[in-house]
């Protein structure tokens, strides 16, 4: 462990507060000595409010989501960047809630969140962006982007390591050594589960080697950085309860208390779609 | 009074230009314009007997699959005419989904069980995604038939319940040639059927009519007026296909699928001779700037 350096990075915290606290517990046993959030701070769940105290009193790192975007600029909607008129009713419905929730106090520090991140770990270019790095409510899903395409965005943001939310479902690749390597993770969402019938949320720890210079010369960042991506238990019961106190959707519920998506459903590629239970 | 006006129909000077952002989105015309079916609202003519554009051939595939490597392709559409009538057409895909994502516009009636299983083994045996798309025009053969062909709405159905029956959940593809089907309740009406025919996971897409190839028999072609010659904001270029996605057949690349027959929207051979802006002097250009139309899934 001496020779590394390890960051937790999160997304889509989707007014989760139960599940934020627990993914900051987890990173600090962890020995995470950076944690970084890449966005959407508000929808999905309860009371929007008590999100930023926790971000600022410990110390987290946060870039600006589209639904940060959205509210901190009091926009028409979300710009999830759904096309299904069931998807765009329950985006809608949950925008609504957060957008009336979200105090004025609060509004200036969504507006001054930075569009992305940059970082050299390591030795290691390291973009931060929240959909993709040219397009904020771009869905990059693990079934769906092709090496090809990941290295196109690598290249065109100068970048060895690339880091992502907004799909909600995490996933790992190390792009081939001979093609140039890099590394790309999506980290998931901890704001409800990933369509994997668990309950949990998602987040990802990165270890760092701390001689960039030989780490450099000798390995790709796909191949010297290592990525474990943690699934951390919440009181998720207490979730629901709050959800149903504030007369959130039901869907919204099932999914919390299921682990699978009741909703953004046409949104999923099929491979992903077929590991849920809708 | 509207007529039928063949391609282009506004000079470059005059048209609205559309920037290349890069090529996320490869459309591969693998059947040319050969087809099962000749479905009275086609836009691009296909049937049993149309070779006008031909098949392509495994080096033809292998050279533009490794050149939109180069350039960093997203993902790839199959289309036609009815790409499962190409000889390897379940190697050609095998081969696609290593490179990445991969969908298929079919209408469904050459899957049979053999075929359902054959896709669902290949679903399985990629980490890319493969996406089934069958296009289907009715909920009834009443609705469907008269477009597609009598017949059709059986051999279709019967299709997709094999794809069903092996796990698979295709989207349904909807032109909306009839005015029940541009209701806002069609959808979720659409969605339902879906379900009764076995798929677990329902997706439907709809489509507006696009007033070129056989549909300018079956109703009327594009009017005069039908023109997107004004400078277009942004936001509108954005949501264009054309910004990000070529069409390439046996002998050319072109700007999109709807342009298969237009001369002047070939673009050269290689994909990288195509990478340039564009100009939207086409009448099908319409359809795409004022209903939206984009063609990926």
């Amino acid at each position: 462990m001496s020779h590394l350096s390890r960051v937790a990075v999160f997304g889509g915290v989707y007014n989760n507060t139960g599940a934020l606290s627990a993914v900051l517990d987890d990173a600090q046993a962890q020995g995470a000595t950076e944690v970084y959030c890449l966005g959407d701070l508000g929808g999905f769940g309860p009371l929007p409010d008590r999100v930023f105290p926790i971000l600022l009193d410990r110390g987290v790192t946060v870039m600006q989501g589209n639904y940060d975007h959205s509210i901190g600029h009091q926009l028409a909607d979300c710009a999830c960047g759904y096309s299904d008129p069931r998807d765009n009713h329950y985006a809608r419905l949950s925008y609504a809630y957060t957008q009336a929730k979200t105090s004025q106090r609060w509004l200036p520090y969504l507006r001054a969140l930075p569009p992305f991140l940059r970082r050299e770990w390591g030795g290691y270019r390291v973009h931060m962006a929240h959909g993709s790095p040219r397009q904020v409510n771009e869905f990059l899903w693990e079934s769906t982007s092709s090496d090809a395409f990941l290295r196109r965005l690598l290249r065109a943001h100068d970048a060895d390591v690339l880091l992502v939310t907004h799909t909600g479902i995490p996933w790992v690749r190390r792009l081939p050594a001979e093609q140039g390597g890099g590394l790309v993770v999506n980290v998931g969402a901890i704001g409800r589960p990933a369509n994997d019938g668990r309950t949990g949320i998602w987040y990802a720890l990165l270890d760092i080697p701390s001689k960039p210079a030989q780490a450099a010369a000798l390995l790709s960042a796909g191949s010297a950085i290592a990525v474990t991506l943690r699934c951390v238990d919440y009181d998720h019961e207490r979730l629901c309860a709050e959800m149903r106190a504030e007369s959130l959707p039901e869907e919204f519920v099932e999914t919390v208390a299921t682990g699978y998506w009741t909703t953004c459903l046409e949104i999923l590629p099929a491979k992903e779609r077929l590991r849920g239970k809708f | 009074m509207r007529e039928h006006r063949l391609l282009p129909i506004l000079t470059e000077e005059r048209a609205a230009t559309v920037p290349f952002f890069g090529l996320d989105t490869l459309w591969l015309q693998l059947a040319g314009t050969l087809c099962n079916i000749a479905c009275r609202h086609c836009f691009i003519t296909c049937g049993p007997k149309e070779d006008r554009v031909p098949m392509m051939t495994r080096a033809r595939l292998e050279e533009l699959l490794l050149e939109a490597r180069e350039l960093g392709v997203k993902e790839f559409y199959f289309t036609g005419g009815e790409p499962m009538l190409h000889p390897e057409f379940f190697a050609v895909v095998e081969r696609t989904l290593k490179e990445g994502p991969t969908h298929v516009l079919t209408n469904g009636m050459l899957i049979d069980e053999s075929a359902a299983q054959r896709l669902r083994d290949l679903f399985d045996g990629s980490r890319y995604s493969l996406d089934v798309r069958v296009s289907l025009d009715g909920m009834t053969a009443e609705e469907n038939d008269p477009v597609r062909g009598r017949g059709t709405f059986a051999a279709i159905t019967q299709g997709i319940r094999h794809l069903a029956a092996v796990g698979l959940s295709p989207v349904l593809t909807v032109v909306e040639h009839a005015d029940a089907l541009r209701l806002s309740e069609a959808r979720s009406e659409f969605l339902r059927f879906a379900r009764s025919l076995g798929l677990a996971q329902p997706r439907v897409k709809f489509l507006p009519l696009l007033r070129i190839g056989r549909e300018t028999r079956r109703t009327h072609g594009y009017g005069t007026g039908d023109v997107v010659h004004e400078p277009l904001p942004p936001e509108v270029i954005r949501t264009l296909q054309c910004n990000s996605s070529r069409l390439a057949t046996q002998a050319h690349v072109l700007v999109c699928p709807l342009l298969l027959d237009a001369p002047d929207a070939q673009l050269g051979r290689t994909l990288t001779e195509s990478l340039r802006p564009i100009s939207l002097r086409w009448s099908a250009c319409h359809t795409c700037v004022e209903e939206g139309l984009s063609c990926r899934t």
